[in-house]
């Protein structure tokens, strides 16, 4: 199985003013991957589920996601705001921002991983080390370690 | 302590399993064993029955349906959103132990139905809580009715008021009519409204427009408890509708209760990708609205005017019998659906009598419509835990509205406990029909209530006969609120019937 995320997927110095602008530069990466085939059909799954209830969690998180015909592989993009953009959460904006691609048949040893990732998400140090590693490359072995476990 | 939880979301995918991890933690960290189904993409591993029956407490944390949630029957819940459990799992769990405290310090429940609804944090709409079907009926009629409650309360002080200040009279100047021989034109500028019937007029129309929302108000929300913000669209209109055609506040009750159901339905409904997307939008609203809409207009809207006109013609041909028994059945006509169908047969053929100068009827139709709210505003007092606290609250208004002849006071106890309550007002308003008639009691105004005392014949007499009602009718309800199921949530306080604001839902829709 392909790996859930690979340093590409990673950008530490994500730019952008709101939530679509944040899902459509993390989406180019996946799509730059070739783990999305269709950068527009994706995106607007994303946002559809977004409008169904904003993503964002306290604690400075935005998980955009969506199961979609337009997904390859069970997919993560990773980026890191300094600004901040606002995920709809109640505290402010969100630093950690999770692209979460899912294939829409995709079966459950690909949402296992998915599940993984996601109970990871709430753990604090998994946050802590998230926002302050140095490169790219750190960033994809703490998520492999801690999701993977390998 | 022992707790379960069910976590699910929309997609599946995030916020199933971060629910499930914090409740996890969070219940480590505050040393008690919790077990969490993720209902999720990855498929769901059930729970262990064992688990489950060894379970203090029951923590859904779902914006979809749980699926199989009667295996959790019973047991004390808590209901909150998803992104609940992950922002303050802490909270969640702390509520689910104080619920399973709760119940472990009252009586065992005797069945699911007293069950979660103290603690849910959002009580009375999510009605989910794995209680039986009757159970969660009563929730939905519950929300319904703690929405209507303020139309009711405030309509009828304002008509009550209106009478008080202008005389019966203010009725027929507002709506067109005639009253003591004068006949009025319905004022429909609202402009001339002051000028033509005075501010009593006003406020009698304010109370009148308020009461005009009751039935869609009951409708539209007994559809929200049942299917969330899409059931209020198809339930308000077929409300409306159900109004229009004289249904009253029964027929709020089915078009409430059909639209939640065809909401439900719907939205169970596996549609393509590209459809999804439309669906609340447009394609539910579309689809519930006229197919409740042309139910009411349809399929019930012919039967109940045939009905009426053969309840008409059957009073026409009862008019020389026994006075005691007409009296009786006006009665009980008249507390059957308070503005329904049927009171309003009974109410006309008391106007009748009242243009072919026959008063007795009138007489005994008003005070038949009097006793309902104050015999419950009396069974409120006399028994406060067998109410909820909304229905108590409606009971301190019901005094006022009942003497002034507005009926309406009692819908909100009849819509929360058809079975119970509109039985029990009829026995007492026949009682009431029965005496007036007997005692030959006399009404030359057809509303106002006690405020025209001074328009009736015998009006010591006439009193007589409406406590004679009053206590029969409290009695009953105090009896038949004993029977077939334990006190209500009241007793323990909770505030089962109040539904929580539009706003705290909206998130659990998602």
């Amino acid at each position: 199985m392909t790996e859930l995320i690979t340093p590409d997927l990673v950008d530490l110095d994500l730019k952008a003013a709101d939530r679509h602008e944040a899902a459509r530069a993390l989406a180019a990466r996946l799509a730059a991957a070739g783990r999305v085939t269709d950068v527009e059909g994706f995106l607007a799954d994303v946002r559809a589920r977004e409008e169904q209830m904003p993503t964002g969690i306290e604690g400075g998180i935005g998980i955009p996601h969506a199961r979609s015909a337009h997904v390859t592989a069970p997919s993560l993009a990773f980026g890191r705001s300094a600004d901040g953009v606002d995920f709809g959460a109640a505290d402010g904006p969100a630093h950690l921002i999770f692209l979460i691609a899912a294939p829409e048949g995709g079966g459950p040893e690909h949402m296992t991983i998915l599940a993984a990732l996601a109970r990871r998400l709430v753990h604090e140090s998994f946050k802590r080390s998230l926002a302050t590693a140095p490169a790219p490359g750190a960033v994809v072995d703490l998520i492999n370690r801690e999701v993977i476990g390998t | 302590m022992n707790i379960v939880a069910v976590t699910s979301c929309p997609t599946g995918i995030a916020h199933t399993y971060m629910a499930a991890e914090a409740l996890e933690q969070a219940a480590r960290d505050a040393g008690h064993a919790l077990s969490v189904e993720t209902q999720g993409a990855a498929g769901a591993e059930p729970l262990d029955p064992a688990v489950i029956a060894a379970a203090d407490a029951v923590i859904f944390a779902a914006d979809v349906e749980v699926r199989d949630r009667e295996r959790f029957a019973g047991k004390p819940t808590v209901t909150a959103p998803v992104k609940r459990a992950i922002q303050d799992a802490a909270g969640l769990v702390a509520e689910a132990v104080r619920a399973a405290e709760e119940r472990s310090d009252t009586a065992p429940a005797p069945s699911g139905e007293t069950a979660p609804l103290d603690t849910a944090p959002a009580p009375a709409t999510k009605v989910t809580e794995g209680a039986g079907l009757g159970a969660r009926l009563r929730q939905w009629l519950m929300t319904g009715v703690s929405y209507m409650i303020p139309f009711v309360a405030a309509g009828g002080i304002l008509i009550a008021l209106a009478f008080m200040l202008g005389g019966a009279e203010v009725a027929a100047k507002v709506n067109g009519g005639t009253f003591q021989g004068r006949t009025y034109e319905e004022i429909t500028d609202l402009s001339a409204l002051v000028e033509q019937a005075g501010y009593a007029g006003v406020l009698f129309k304010i109370g009148a427009i308020a009461f005009s929302m009751l039935v869609p108000i009951l409708s539209g929300f007994i559809a929200y408890a049942m299917a969330d913000r899409p059931g209020i669209a198809p339930g308000v209109v077929g409300g409306l509708l159900a109004d229009a055609i004289g249904a009253g506040f029964l027929g709020g009750l089915v078009t409430g209760l059909a639209a939640g159901a065809l909401v439900m339905a719907i939205s169970r409904v596996k549609v393509p990708r590209a459809l999804a997307g439309i669906m609340p939008v447009v394609v539910i609203p579309l689809v519930s609205c006229l197919v409740i809409g042309a139910l009411v207009i349809i399929v019930i809207g012919q039967p109940i005017a045939s009905a009426q006109q053969a309840m008409t013609d059957w009073l026409d041909g009862l008019k020389g019998a026994n006075a005691l028994l007409l009296g009786a059945l006006l009665g009980l006509m008249m507390a059957f659906d308070m503005g329904g169908p049927v009171n309003k047969v009974a109410y006309t053929f008391g106007l009748a009598g009242l243009a072919a100068g026959n008063l007795t009827v009138m007489a005994a139709v008003m005070a038949a419509g009097m006793t309902p709210p104050i015999a419950l505003a009396l069974a409120t007092v006399l028994r406060p835990k067998l109410f909820t606290p909304a229905e108590r609250k409606a009971g301190e208004a019901a005094w006022l509205l009942g003497a002034s002849f507005i009926t309406e006071g009692a819908i909100p106890f009849a819509a929360a406990d058809p079975l119970r309550v509109i039985p029990s007002l009829m026995a007492g308003s026949a009682v009431t029909g029965a005496l007036s008639m007997q005692f030959a009691a006399t009404s030359r105004a057809p509303h106002g209530g006690i405020w025209v005392i001074g328009l009736i014949g015998k009006p010591g007499l006439y009193v007589v006969a409406l406590l004679a009602g009053i206590a029969v009718s409290a009695a009953c309800v105090i009896a038949a609120k004993h029977v077939g199921r334990a006190v209500p949530a009241a007793a323990s306080g909770a505030a089962a019937a109040e539904a929580p604001a539009p706003s705290e839902r909206a998130a659990t829709v998602a």
